[in-house]
C-alpha cells in the first residue's frame, strides 16, 4: 500500500489515492495535439457535446415516455410537448440534436478521408469511429420508431423488411427482429430497450475506445507532417511554446473547440426554436396508421445516400432480382467506408487531399456522388429520377472498386511534398 | 484565411445538401397546385337579393328542419344524435352558425345542388345519394327562394363566434380535437361506415401539415387530396383563420414560449462564443 500522509488539501487528498495529478497530466495538460490544425478540429469535441445533449435531453425524456403503442404517441405529443414543463424543449432538443449529429460526423468522416487520418498506424481510430457511425445509425433508427408516428411505423416497416433479403435465413430473421409477424408492440418495446440502454452503452464504451486509439499514432495535422512529439513537447514545456508544433489538450486545444462548439451551438438553438421540420418531419406528427401508407416513404436525410444504393437498382440483371442486387449494393454501401485504409494502397503517405495527384479527385467525385445520392434518395424514384439513382449508385460502387487502383498508381507516381 | 475558405466548403456542401433534401424535394413530392378561392368561383354567382323575413318563411316550408337544428330560433333538432348517426351516417349540422361562417354564394350552390357544392360527386350518385337532399324549388323563382333562405341565415346568425365555436360548428362532427377534450357528437362507427375511413383527430394537424398546405386544403380537399371523402366545407376565409387559428391554439400550444425561449437561448450563446473567442485568442498568444 502507498504511503498516506496527512493530506494538505483536497487535492492532494484525492492524488495520494487516485493520482489525479498524473491523471491530469495524461489527460488534459501533457496530452499533446498538433498546433497546425483548423476548426475541422474541433468537430469531436463538437460531438462530445451533441451526444452529452442527446443524453440529458434523453434522460428528461425518458421521465415521460411511455414505450406502448397505445399511449405512445400521446405521451410525446401531448404529456411531453403540451404538459411537462418545457417538456417541448426537451424533444426539440433531442430531436434536432439527432439530426445535427450526423452532420457534424459525416464532417468529422470527411475531414478524416481528406487529410488522410485513417492509415499508417490510425487505423483503429478509423475502424473504431466507423463502427460508432453504425451504431448511431442503429440508435438513430430506433429512437426515430419511438414517438409510434406514421413515419416510424412505416419506416420500420420497411427497414425491418430489408433483413428478409437475407437469403436462408431472411424471414425467419425479420420476424426474430421484429418480435412479431408485424411491426408491432413487441417491436416498439424492444426497440425502446435498444435505444435507452443497449445502444447508448455500447457507443459510450466505443467512444472510450476511439479516444484511447488516438494516443498511440497521435492526431493528425493538416499536412500529415510526422514528427516527434515527445521533442515537440519537450520544447513546449521548457517555453519554447511558439516553436514547438503540439499545444497540450488543456487548456490550448479545448480554448479554440470551445469557441467552435459555441457557433455550432449557436446555430443549434437557432434550429431547436425556429428551424426544426428538416429534423422532425411533419408526417410523424400523424400517429401510426397501419392502414394508411403515406404517400412517400424515405428515411432522415442522414441515411437517404444508402438508401438510394439500395433503391438505385431498380431492374433485374440476367435473372437476378432487382431487390437482390439493390440488397447486395446496401450491403456493400455499409461495410465499405470501414475498409478505406485498406483500400487505399499508397500506404506510406499522409498528405491532405490536395496534395494527392489522384485521390484528390476520387475525394470529390465521392463527395459529390454522395450528395446526388442523398438528393435522389428523397425523391420519387420515378422516370428519370430512377436512372439518376441507378447511375449514382453505380457510380458510388465504381469509385470505391477504383480506390486501390487508382492510390496504387499514385504509389508509384508520387505527389507533389 | 485558410480557415474561412474551409468553412465556405463545409457551408456550401450543407447548405446544398438542406435544400436537397428539404425545399427541392417537397417541391417535387407536393406538386403545386392552385391557391385557394374563397370567392368558389366554380360554383357561379346567386344575383338575387334575398329578403330574410320572406326566407324565414321559405326555411320552414322548405323542409330543413326535417334534419337540420336550428337552436338560435329554438328549433331542435328532431333526433338524438344517436339516432341521427344511424339515419345520415353523421350528426346534420345545427344551422344557427351557418351564415356566419359559411360563404353566401356556396350556401346558395350547396342548397340547390349539395352533391356538387361539397366537391363529393365521385363518391354520391343516384344509386347512393346524398343524405343532403337537393332543393328543388317551392315553385317561384328558385334562386330568389334560395337568396330569401340564404338571407334569413345570415341575418340570424350571430355576428362573431370564438375560434373553438368556429371550429365546432364547421369540422367537430366528424373530427375530434382530442388534446381540448373535444369529441365529434357523431358515432364513430357510423362516421367510419359513412366517411370510408375515420376522419382523423386534429390535435397536432397544425404541426403535421403547414399553414399553407391547410389553407387549401379546407378550402378544397380534392386539389391536395383527389378523391378524399372529406367534403367541400365552404368556410368565408375569415372563419378558415379562425378555424386554423385554434388548431394552432391546440397543437401548438408552447409555440409563444418557444419563439420567446430562442432569443435567449441563442443570446445566452452568443455571448458564451463571444467570451470563448476571447479566451481563445488570449490562449494562442503565447503559442503561436
Amino acid at each position: 500500500m502507498a504511503e498516506i500522509k496527512k493530506a494538505t488539501g483536497v487535492i492532494d487528498w484525492l492524488d495520494q489515492r487516485l493520482a489525479v495529478k498524473v491523471l491530469a497530466k495524461v489527460l488534459m495538460t501533457e496530452y499533446w495535439i498538433p498546433k497546425n490544425i483548423n476548426f475541422l478540429w474541433a468537430m469531436g469535441v463538437v460531438l462530445v457535446v451533441l451526444l452529452k445533449i442527446l443524453i440529458i435531453s434523453g434522460i428528461f425524456l425518458l421521465m415521460y415516455y411511455k414505450p406502448d403503442i397505445n399511449l405512445a404517441f400521446d405521451s410525446v405529443n401531448y404529456t411531453i410537448m403540451q404538459e411537462v414543463e418545457y417538456g417541448w424543449l426537451w424533444r426539440h432538443v433531442h430531436g434536432v440534436a439527432a439530426s445535427v449529429i450526423f452532420l457534424v460526423i459525416y464532417i468529422h468522416m470527411f475531414t478524416g478521408i481528406y487529410y488522410g487520418s485513417y492509415k499508417k498506424g490510425r487505423e483503429m481510430i478509423w475502424l473504431t469511429g466507423m463502427a460508432l457511425f453504425g451504431i448511431f445509425s442503429a440508435e438513430a433508427f430506433s429512437g426515430y420508431m419511438l414517438p409510434w408516428g406514421q413515419m416510424s411505423y412505416w419506416a420500420a416497416q420497411v427497414i425491418t423488411n430489408l433483413f428478409g433479403g437475407i437469403p436462408f435465413i431472411g424471414e425467419a430473421l425479420v420476424v426474430w427482429i421484429r418480435g412479431d409477424f408485424l411491426v408491432a408492440d413487441a417491436t416498439l418495446t424492444r426497440f425502446f430497450m435498444l435505444h435507452v440502454l443497449l445502444l447508448p452503452l455500447a457507443i459510450i464504451l466505443l467512444i472510450a475506445v476511439h479516444f484511447y486509439s488516438l494516443r498511440i499514432p497521435h492526431v493528425n495535422n493538416q499536412e500529415g507532417e510526422e514528427f516527434d512529439f515527445d521533442k515537440e513537447a519537450k520544447k513546449y514545456q521548457e517555453g519554447r511554446t511558439k516553436e514547438s508544433k503540439v499545444v497540450p489538450f488543456w487548456p490550448v486545444f479545448l480554448s479554440k473547440d470551445f469557441f467552435v462548439v459555441g457557433v455550432a451551438l449557436t446555430g443549434f438553438f437557432y434550429l431547436v426554436c425556429y428551424h426544426y421540420n428538416f429534423a422532425m418531419d411533419p408526417i410523424n406528427f400523424e400517429p401510426a396508421n397501419n392502414m394508411k401508407t403515406p404517400a412517400h416513404i424515405y428515411p432522415e436525410w442522414y441515411f437517404l445516400w444508402s438508401y438510394e444504393v439500395l433503391r438505385g437498382f431498380f431492374f433485374d440483371v440476367a435473372g437476378i432480382a432487382a431487390m437482390d442486387i439493390g440488397l447486395a449494393a446496401f450491403g456493400f454501401a455499409n461495410v465499405i467506408f470501414m475498409l478505406l485504409p485498406f483500400l487505399d494502397r499508397d500506404t506510406e503517405r499522409v498528405a491532405p487531399a490536395h496534395k494527392r495527384p489522384l485521390f484528390k479527385y476520387w475525394f470529390w467525385l465521392l463527395v459529390i456522388d454522395m450528395i446526388v445520392l442523398t438528393v435522389y434518395g428523397k425523391l420519387p424514384p420515378t422516370g428519370p429520377n430512377a436512372w439518376v439513382g441507378f447511375f449514382a449508385a453505380l457510380s458510388f460502387i465504381l469509385l470505391f472498386v477504383a480506390l486501390p487502383i487508382i492510390t496504387k498508381m499514385e504509389a508509384k507516381v508520387g505527389g507533389e511534398k | 484565411m485558410r480557415e474561412f475558405k474551409i468553412l465556405a466548403v463545409v457551408v456550401f456542401f450543407t447548405g446544398l445538401i438542406y435544400w436537397g433534401v428539404e425545399p427541392f424535394a417537397h417541391s417535387q413530392m407536393h406538386p403545386h397546385v392552385a391557391p385557394a378561392d374563397f370567392a368558389f368561383k366554380d360554383l357561379g354567382t346567386n344575383t338575387k337579393v334575398g329578403d330574410a323575413k320572406v326566407g324565414a318563411e321559405t326555411f320552414l316550408s322548405a323542409g330543413c328542419t326535417g334534419c337540420h337544428s336550428l337552436n338560435v330560433a329554438n328549433m331542435p333538432s328532431p333526433m338524438d344524435a344517436a339516432a341521427a348517426s344511424a339515419s345520415f351516417g353523421v350528426v346534420p349540422p345545427d344551422l344557427s352558425t351557418a351564415g356566419l361562417i359559411y360563404d353566401k354564394n356556396y350556401l346558395s350552390a350547396l342548397i340547390k345542388e349539395p352533391t356538387k357544392a361539397l366537391k363529393v360527386q365521385h363518391k354520391f350518385n343516384e344509386e347512393k345519394p346524398h343524405p343532403m337532399i337537393a332543393f328543388y324549388g317551392l315553385g317561384g323563382d328558385i334562386d330568389q327562394e334560395i337568396a330569401d333562405i340564404v338571407a334569413y341565415l345570415q341575418s340570424i346568425a350571430p355576428k362573431t363566434l370564438s375560434d373553438k365555436e368556429v371550429f365546432a360548428n364547421a369540422c367537430q362532427r366528424c373530427h375530434d380535437m382530442k388534446y381540448d377534450k373535444v369529441f365529434s357528437a357523431t358515432d364513430k362507427k357510423t362516421l367510419t361506415a359513412y366517411m370510408g375511413t375515420l376522419p382523423p383527430d386534429l390535435s397536432i394537424i397544425i404541426r403535421a401539415k403547414s399553414y399553407e398546405y391547410l389553407e387549401i386544403f379546407i378550402n378544397d380537399p380534392q386539389k391536395n387530396l383527389e378523391g378524399t371523402s372529406m367534403p367541400r366545407v365552404g368556410l368565408t376565409q375569415k372563419a378558415q383563420e379562425q378555424v386554423v387559428g385554434y388548431m394552432e391554439k391546440v397543437g401548438d400550444r408552447k409555440k409563444a414560449e418557444r419563439e420567446d425561449l430562442g432569443y435567449k437561448l441563442i443570446g445566452f450563446m452568443a455571448i458564451f462564443t463571444f467570451l470563448a473567442y476571447l479566451w481563445k485568442v488570449k490562449v494562442w498568444r503565447d503559442v503561436h
